[in-house]
Parts: structure tokens; C-alpha cells; sequence
């Protein structure tokens, strides 16, 4: 067994060190050693997003990183995202649209949209669908976290008082409905 | 058709509202409390050294290695657990004839799939225990592996359990009619020979336990991610010699679980045995590689079928062989055979001929166990159905939507007895025919497609019916010999303050069931729903009860929480009607108050109810005894299931040269009598419908010839994504039960039921025109270009 190592890293907002196996995971660090259960593991091979956190700001699998590979950096989870409220109206609006069921996807999902929501400010079902892309859900069968989604940009798009596309464009298909 | 409306329907109501899930907002805050996340005091883990090869005989382990490694306490084998542990054996009575050999925790002697636990080994991280894992060395002598069904079933194949003398664990025929005769005279018959493939649930949260067996109290706390805590208590307690009362399960936050979370599983009864030996919490979580190769698999069918049909399109009869083969033994407690005897039960099932024949063969084979996971054998017999309606009209020259108008069950039949026995009380299949014919607008796509196949581009329409068991009594399981209660318990009781506590049987992963007990509790007792908690999942504190199988959490469990709610309203009024001195039948409760029944004038609060009952009982009447806590237990009485049914519609746009699918779009009437929460309900319909659509489309487990499997990962093993995946538009029909007072019956399986069906017939539908057809799922390109002549 190899000997532990120092990293310093910051985590929602706490500067954090301690030693860690060299092996150890940046999801196993946040998980076992730091109790943020919040961030999942589905997969353990960057397939799933379940483990999604950010990194710098950049959505990263934690179950991907080594944990010193985060040494010199910060590191939010949906815990840190919940407290600060960076994501409140999209975890509203989960909430309201029932976009999750067991939950278990839903750190991962909620990382993703932040992420793509701070993009991509007035974004297409297609195109939220394709963000979507690396992270699996295995109940909703996915409209609701579409809709959600969908719906948190509209609300961001209306207090800034953006008219969107989407309406723009789903009224005029309305007004030339075939018949 | 709607029943009658009575005190449930009346405004303000919650029952029928969209109510947002309270419990949600923990999930989304990342506060879930999973088993996988939880950490117990000197808890130690498991991992298991596991069998690399499908079939052999184990000569010898040396442990000695392992044993001695860094953080280990405890290495062991099969013999060492089969020491505390009562074997199990996968049969129920009423499958006469049925044959499993039994099992224990770990591997005895010999290995009979690629992936079966040998050695356990216990260290103080699981690190330590992976590593350890890794010194256990194992001599095995390979036998040779039976894969395929027919092979199992030849002479001289090489037996899995010699024990049994044969690798069929079951045979079944059901007949009905003159069969025989509806075939002889009948002007068309269609066939087809169908392959369901295998496939697993693979929850987002893999399996996880945490055995905790205090030996100073001889007492076993077990964390465990389960839909049936109280039947595990009853499993654990029993296999290994532990008083019941003493055993508790716990279920909390479960990742998803689908069927797939309520069989027992070789690993989980060894890490109970591994607590009991060393004194302390053993957790063993699996990872995702240990899922595919331990998680039941589902499906893995061979289905010839038949169908009989007039000039005009009527149903003759069907003629129906089911192959399917379910591992190595059959499942605990509730049997790998209730698939293929729901398959052969349910085909035909939404149509009024009467001749039937069917034939069922369970094969044992060296893969890992098959099982219950969601829509039980619906999807197969569904498909079967449907794609040969669809065959029969398109060689008549009929509409699929004509077609079925022709063959259903209509609403002058009921109730009504199918050929194989099923009691159905109502269903409602032509108001959801024509529903769906709306919805879908159906005339403008069949107008569409016949333009664009002018232009080569081959769209396709499928439409599926379906009918699904739910609401099971005691016929399911109960009169087979199985402990598994086909009843659910609730206890209601009112805190000091006024508020409600509600302990239910039912569980919670993700459904929603702590949402709608909620919402009867609060209905029914007149109280906002805000002012209710409801509580699950723990064996110490809910009532005993079957939890979540089968599609009973609203049907049962609601019913169950309705009646003990209105036994408390009934408790607070007549407290109420002591204080008052007002007879209790003049007064209601609403809002948390109690009214004049009549005029709705506030008489008195819930809270001041309760506030004299508890801490000033003194000032009421000798005779008034309040009791603020009401509990009730109910099991269904009357049909033995409730069934429900719908109807289901894919379209598509296969390329002929690819062999690509896009799903456009998919469309659901379902009828699961009085909705509880309308959201909730679409929501399970709609992660049915893209499990469905998995299989029909991604999902399968591929083995080698030598019982391997080959893409035992979520890299290799396909599930829907969101890309792929269409927008589901939703109605219902409702046609509550009439045998309880609340109506309603399950939806969690619905989606599934049909939407492989559905799938199969938009692709058919696109490619006929090219003389083309498919009868297997996964539908994968590769197969699709096979069937175009392509390949
Ligand atoms: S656990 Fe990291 S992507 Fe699945
Ligand atoms: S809500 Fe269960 S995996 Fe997404």
C-alpha cells in the first residue's frame, strides 16, 4: 500500500487538507472522507454523470479524477451549488416538474444544466436533449428534466426580460398549423 | 366509463391534484441518505472473489494469503456460511412440478455461472478487501457450459443441477376452446417466431447492504436497499435461526430499483452471515461490473406464435410455445417462472376469442438468474399479441385501429373471464382506442407517411393494447407457499400539536408513493396536506405489509391509508363531539378544523383537539377515551387482480440504408382507474415507456457460447439517453375499481407493458413496403439491415 499524500483543495467554498491514498478517487474523497454523499456514483468508468461536480467551474467526473489530481483547485458539489443558491430556480422548477424520481441522477443532472444553462441562455428541447448526453436516467425517462430545463431558461430569459426564441417559435408553428 | 363519484370528488379535493413530492426536495438539495452513502461506526466491508468461468467444478481455495493481507478480518467460503446459513430453494407450490436445486450465499463445490460469489472477503476499507480478494486462489476443473435452450433441452446435454435429472425446471399448458378446429377452417393464419432478449434493470444505484448483528442482543439491524424490507426481515430471520422481532430492515433512499430490488441476491445473504461472524457492520455495495453479472436479468424468450383469423378480421384462436430460460436455478422467494406463466396468461389478453393453446418450457442454463422486473412477462406476451394483429391487417387490408375495434373485449362483457382464467372487472380498451385516434391525429400521419414514402423516406405507425396485472391478492404469491403479504398496513395518529403522522407499509423510491399516501391521508381526514408526514420503509416502525411489488402502492397501499384515515376522522369526532357536546355525525373535519357538517362554521381546532386529549384528558367526559392513533390493515377481497389497460403509439423514421431508428414521437391512454396525482402517474408512465422502448431498441446481454458475457458495462451496454429518446404525450381514462373505496390501480408497469410492442409495430409498418419485417428485440441497426436484405 502506497503512503498518503497532502492535497489542498477547496471545497464549496472551505479550504481542505488532508493526506489521501494516492488511488483514491476525487468521488471517494468528497464522499468517504469529506461526508458529501450529494455527488453519486453509477458507473465509475465517465459514462454516467451521476459524479458530476465542478471543477474550476468545469462540470468534471469526480469518479474519473484521482483526488490529488485536485490538488492547488476548488471544487463545488451540489451541496456547495444548493448552499451558495447558484442553482436554486433550476432545482425549483425540478422540484415543481417532478424531474427526478429516485433521485439518484439528479446532482449529476442539476451540475449539467448549470453548466449548460450558463451557455446557452434560450436553448432548444434538441439541444438541451443533446447537453443531456453523458448523463443517464434510468426513471424519468427524461421529458420532465427536458421540460425543467427548458423551463428554468425561460424564467432566467423572462426576469431579464428576453423574449425566447422557443415561444417566438412556437407560436408561429400555432399560427401555421396544418391542417 | 367513470364510477360513481361520491365523497372522493367533491371540490378542494386532493385527490386528482398534481402535488408536487415533498421528499423531493431532500434529492435535490443532495441530501438523499442512500445506502451507499451511509457510514456505520467500526463498520468493516465485503468483496467477493467471484467465478470467471459459466460452468466447473471447484477443486480447491487456498485463502491463506488473504487472509493474512493488510486491514483483512475475515476470509470466507461457501462451507463457512453454509454453517449459519438455511439454503433457500426457488419453488412455490402452486407451479405444480416445479424444480430448483437449492442455494447458499457462496459457491459449494462447484460454479454454475460466470460471476457467482466464491469467497468473501472482509477488510476495514474496501480497498483493503478488493486487494485481498485478488490472493484467494481457486483450482477449478471447467465443465463444459449449457448456453443455449435447445441444447439444454437435448439428449446427453450436460446437466446443470444432476440433482434435478434434466435442465427444465418447469412445464406449463394452458388450453381453452376447440383450437384444433379454429385453425383448420380458419381463411388466414399468421405466424411468427419472436426473440426477447435478455436484458437487466441497471438502476442508477447499483445494489447496496449494510448487515449489522449485534451479538449481545442476538439482534440484526440490515440497511438495505429493497423494495420488500419486511420480506427480507422474514428471509433473514428464518435462514438464519434469528427471532423475528429482532430483525430489522431498513430501507431509506433507494437509487431506483424497478423489480429488480426484491429478489435475493447470493451476496446479500452472505454479507448477513459475515456480520454474524465477525461481530460487526459489513457493507458491500456493488460496482457496476458486479451488477451485470449478479442483478437478475429479465426477458430471454422464444416465442412461436399463431393466430387464426376470419375474411373479416376476427380472431379465431391463438397457438403459442414460450421457451425461456432463467439461469442456473430459479429465483428467491418468488420463482424465475412467473414471467413465461404471465406471458402465456396475458396474449391475447385485451381481445374476446376463445380458443387458446399454450405451451411454456423454463430451461435452466449457465447465466445468471433471471427474474420480476418491471411489466413481468407483459412486454413479451403484448408484442406477441399486437404484432400479429398487425400482420393479420395487413394482409386483410385492414387499419390496425379497425382491426382491434373488431377483436376487443367491449364494455357489454364485463366482467369477464379471459381463456386463461383472468377475472377482469372493467377495462376500457374502445375509449382508449379512440382517445389515442385523436391524440395521435392519427388520419394526418397516415397522410404524412404515404408522402414521404413517395419521396423514400419510410415512416412508420405503431399501435399496441395492453392490459396489466395489479392490485395482486394472496392468488399471486401468497397460495403458493410464499411469506410475501399481499397486504398492506397503515397507522395514522395526530401529534399534540394537531398535526398527522402517517407509518405506512407501502415504500418510497422515487414514485412517489410518501406523495399520494399524503394526499388520502390528508383528504380523507380533512387536513391540509402539509399538516401530514408519512413514514416508510423500516420493518421496526411501519406496520408489516408487502411493500412494492407488482404495481400495489396506490391501489393497496391507498386503500389501506384511506380506511385508517377515516377511522381516525371518526376517532377525532367523536372527542370532538364530547367537547362540543354535539352529536359526531353533525361535524366534519376541514382544513384541520372541525366544522358544522352542515353549514361548515368552525366548531374547533385539531389542534385544540388533541392539545386536551393528550395533556387534559382530565376535563373530558369518564367515559370519552380518545384514541389519536388509527391503524388498518386491507388486502384485496374481490377480483384477485385489478387489472388495467391502455393503449400505446410509436412513430418512426427507420433509414433503410443505416438501419437507424428515430423515435418522433410516443403517445399513452392509459386507464388506471381513480388517478391519485395526475403528474405522478404520467411521470411512472413515461419512465415505463423509455425502459420499453430500451428494450425494443438498445438493451441486451450479450453472452458468449461458453456462458460469458460479453458487454457487461455501462459503456458497452446500451440504455436510453435523452437524445434518443422522444417527447410521450399522455391521457387517461378512468374506470376505478369498485372494490375498494378508493378506485385506484397500479401504473408503474404500464408504460413498460407495451411500448416494446408499439415499437416493433412502427418499424414493421415502416419497412413492409420493402417486403420486409423484424420479430426480435433489441431492434439494433445491424439486425434491421438484416431484415432489408442488407447484410
Ligand atoms: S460514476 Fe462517474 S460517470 Fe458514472
Ligand atoms: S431519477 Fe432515478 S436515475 Fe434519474
Amino acid at each position: 500500500m502506497s503512503s498518503r499524500i497532502a492535497v489542498a483543495v477547496t471545497v464549496n467554498g472551505q479550504a481542505i487538507s488532508a493526506f489521501v491514498e494516492p488511488r483514491t478517487s476525487l468521488a471517494d474523497f468528497l464522499r468517504n472522507d469529506l461526508g458529501l454523499t450529494g455527488t453519486h456514483l453509477g458507473c465509475e468508468m465517465g459514462v454516467c454523470g451521476a459524479c458530476l461536480v465542478l471543477l474550476d467551474g468545469k462540470a468534471v467526473h469526480a469518479c474519473l479524477m484521482y483526488a490529488v489530481q485536485a490538488d492547488g483547485q476548488t471544487v463545488q458539489t451540489v451541496e456547495g451549488l444548493s448552499e451558495s443558491r447558484a442553482i436554486a430556480d433550476i432545482q425549483q422548477v425540478f422540484h415543481e416538474r417532478n424531474a427526478l424520481q429516485c433521485g439518484f441522477c439528479t446532482s449529476g443532472m442539476l451540475v449539467t444544466a448549470h453548466e449548460f444553462l450558463s451557455k446557452c441562455q434560450d436553448p432548444s428541447r434538441a439541444e438541451i436533449r443533446d447537453a443531456l448526453s453523458g448523463n443517464y436516467c434510468r426513471c424519468t425517462g427524461y421529458e420532465a428534466i427536458v421540460d425543467a430545463i427548458a423551463e428554468t431558461a425561460r424564467g432566467r430569459a423572462d426576469r431579464a426580460g428576453i423574449p425566447s426564441q422557443a415561444e417566438q417559435a412556437a407560436k408561429s408553428d400555432a399560427e401555421e398549423t396544418p391542417s | 366509463m367513470t364510477g360513481s363519484l361520491g365523497p372522493l370528488d367533491r371540490p378542494n379535493t386532493y385527490i386528482g391534484r398534481s402535488v408536487s413530492r415533498p421528499n423531493a426536495k431532500r434529492l435535490l438539495a443532495g441530501r438523499g441518505r442512500y445506502v451507499t452513502d451511509l457510514q456505520l461506526p467500526r463498520m468493516l466491508h465485503a468483496a467477493f472473489v467471484r467465478s470467471p468461468y459459466a460452468h466447473a467444478s471447484i477443486a480447491s481455495i487456498d485463502i491463506s494469503q488473504a487472509a493474512s493481507a493488510p486491514g483483512v478480518h475475515l476470509v470466507a467460503t461457501g462451507a463457512d456460511l453454509a454453517k449459519l446459513c438455511k439454503p433457500w430453494v426457488g419453488t412455490l407450490d402452486h407451479f405444480s412440478g416445479m424444480k430448483s436445486p437449492p442455494q447458499q450465499p457462496l459457491a459449494v463445490g462447484k460454479v454454475v455461472w460466470a460471476g457467482q460469489p466464491i469467497v468473501a472477503v472482509v477488510a476495514d476499507t474496501r480497498a483493503q478487501a478488493e486487494d485481498a480478494a485478488e490472493l484467494v486462489v481457486v483450482d477449478f476443473e471447467e465443465l463444459e457450459t449449457v448456453a443455449d435452450i435447445d441444447a439444454a433441452r437435448a439428449q446427453g446435454s450436460p446437466l446443470i443441477n444432476p440433482e434435478i435429472g434434466g435442465n427444465v425446471s418447469f412445464h406449463l399448458k394452458v388450453e381453452s376452446g376447440s383450437i384444433d378446429e379454429a385453425f383448420r377452417a380458419a381463411p388466414a393464419i399468421v405466424e411468427s417466431t419472436y426473440l426477447f432478449g435478455r436484458h437487466t434493470a441497471v438502476t442508477l444505484e447499483p445494489r447496496a447492504i449494510i448487515a449489522d448483528y449485534d451479538p449481545s442482543e442476538e439482534r440484526l439491524t440490515v440497511h438495505h436497499a429493497t423494495q420488500t424490507p419486511y420480506q427480507f426481515q422474514d428471509i433473514y430471520s428464518r435462514h438464519y435461526g434469528l427471532r423475528e422481532a429482532r430483525v430489522r430492515v431498513v430501507a431509506p433512499d433507494i437509487g431506483g430499483s424497478f423489480g429488480m430490488k426484491l429478489h435475493v441476491y447470493h451476496e446479500d445473504m452472505a454479507v448477513v452471515g459475515l456480520s454474524i461472524m465477525t461481530g460487526r457492520p459489513v457493507k458491500f455495495v456493488a460496482d457496476r461490473m458486479e451488477s451485470f453479472v449478479s442483478d437478475i436479468h429479465a426477458r430471454d424468450h422464444r416465442v412461436s406464435a399463431r393466430m387464426a383469423i376470419d375474411a373479416d378480421g376476427t380472431i379465431r384462436g391463438m397457438d403459442v410455445n414460450d421457451v425461456t430460460a432463467i439461469g442456473a436455478f430459479s429465483s428467491y422467494p418468488r420463482t424465475s417462472v412467473v414471467e413465461g406463466n404471465q406471458v402465456i396468461r396475458l396474449i391475447g389478453a385485451p381481445y374476446r376469442f376463445r380458443n387458446y393453446r399454450a405451451d411454456l418450457d423454463v430451461v435452466f442454463q449457465n447465466k445468471v438468474q433471471t427474474s420480476q422486473y418491471r411489466a413481468v412477462g407483459h412486454p413479451i406476451a403484448c408484442a406477441v399479441t399486437e404484432t400479429l394483429v398487425d400482420h393479420a391487417a395487413r394482409n386483410l387490408g385492414l387499419d390496425p385501429f379497425e382491426i382491434r375495434r373488431r377483436n376487443i373485449i367491449t364494455q357489454d362483457m364485463y366482467p369477464y373471464t379471459s381463456p386463461t382464467g383472468y377475472k377482469f372487472e372493467r377495462l376500457s380498451h374502445e375509449a382508449c382506442l379512440e382517445k389515442l385516434y385523436a391524440l395521435m391525429d392519427y388520419p394526418r400521419l397516415r397522410r404524412e407517411q404515404a408522402a414521404l414514402r413517395e419521396k423514400g423516406i419510410y415512416r412508420g405507425i405503431g399501435i399496441a393494447l395492453f392490459v396489466e396485472i395489479t392490485n395482486p391478492s394472496p392468488a399471486f404469491y401468497g397460495v403458493g407457499g410464499a411469506r410475501i403479504s399481499a397486504q398492506d398496513g397503515a397507522i395514522v395518529k395526530i401529534t399534540p400539536s394537531g398535526e398527522v403522522h402517517c407509518l405506512i407499509s407501502v415504500g418510497e423510491h422515487g414514485q412517489g408513493t410518501e406523495t399520494i399516501i399524503g394526499q388520502i391521508v390528508a383528504d380523507q381526514l380533512g387536513v391540509d396536506c402539509e399538516a401530514v408526514r408519512v413514514f416508510t420503509g423500516d420493518t421496526d416502525v411501519t406496520p408489516h405489509g408487502g411493500a412494492n411489488w407488482a404495481c400495489r402502492g396506490a391501489g393497496i397501499g391507498g386503500e389501506t391509508a384511506l380506511q385508517a384515515a377515516r377511522a381516525l376522522k371518526r376517532n377525532v369526532l367523536a372527542v370532538a363531539a364530547a367537547i362540543l357536546q354535539a352529536r359526531s355525525e353533525t361535524l366534519d373535519m376541514r382544513g384541520g378544523q372541525v366544522v358544522d357538517a352542515e353549514s361548515g362554521n368552525a366548531r374547533i381546532d385539531l389542534a385544540e383537539i388533541a392539545r386536551i386529549a393528550y395533556f387534559r384528558s382530565d376535563t373530558l367526559p369518564h367515559d370519552v377515551s380518545p384514541q389519536l392513533t388509527a391503524s388498518h390493515h386491507f388486502a384485496p377481497k374481490g377480483f384477485p387482480f385489478a387489472f388495467t389497460n391502455g393503449v400505446q403509439a410509436c412513430h418512426v423514421e427507420v433509414d433503410v440504408e443505416t438501419g437507424f431508428v428515430e423515435i418522433k414521437k410516443f403517445w399513452v391512454v392509459e386507464d388506471c382507474g381513480r388517478i391519485i396525482n395526475p403528474m405522478l402517474v404520467e411521470e411512472q408512465v413515461r419512465g415505463g415507456v423509455v425502459q420499453g422502448l430500451g428494450a425494443a431498441f438498445f438493451e441486451e446481454c450479450l453472452y458468449s457460447d461458453n456462458g460469458q458475457l460479453q458487454n457487461g458495462s455501462l459503456a458497452d451496454y446500451l440504455v436510453p439517453m435523452a437524445g434518443e429518446m422522444p417527447d410521450i404525450e399522455i391521457a387517461h381514462v378512468e374506470t376505478p375499481t369498485r372494490d375498494t373505496e378508493l378506485g385506484a390501480k397500479g401504473c408503474g408497469e404500464a408504460g413498460t407493458a407495451a411500448a416494446s410492442a408499439a415499437a416493433m409495430n412502427a418499424v414493421n409498418d415502416a419497412i413492409s413496403p420493402l417486403g420486409a419485417s423484424i420479430s426480435q428485440i433489441p431492434m439494433t441497426p445491424q439486425r434491421l439491415l438484416r431484415a432489408l436484405g442488407h447484410a
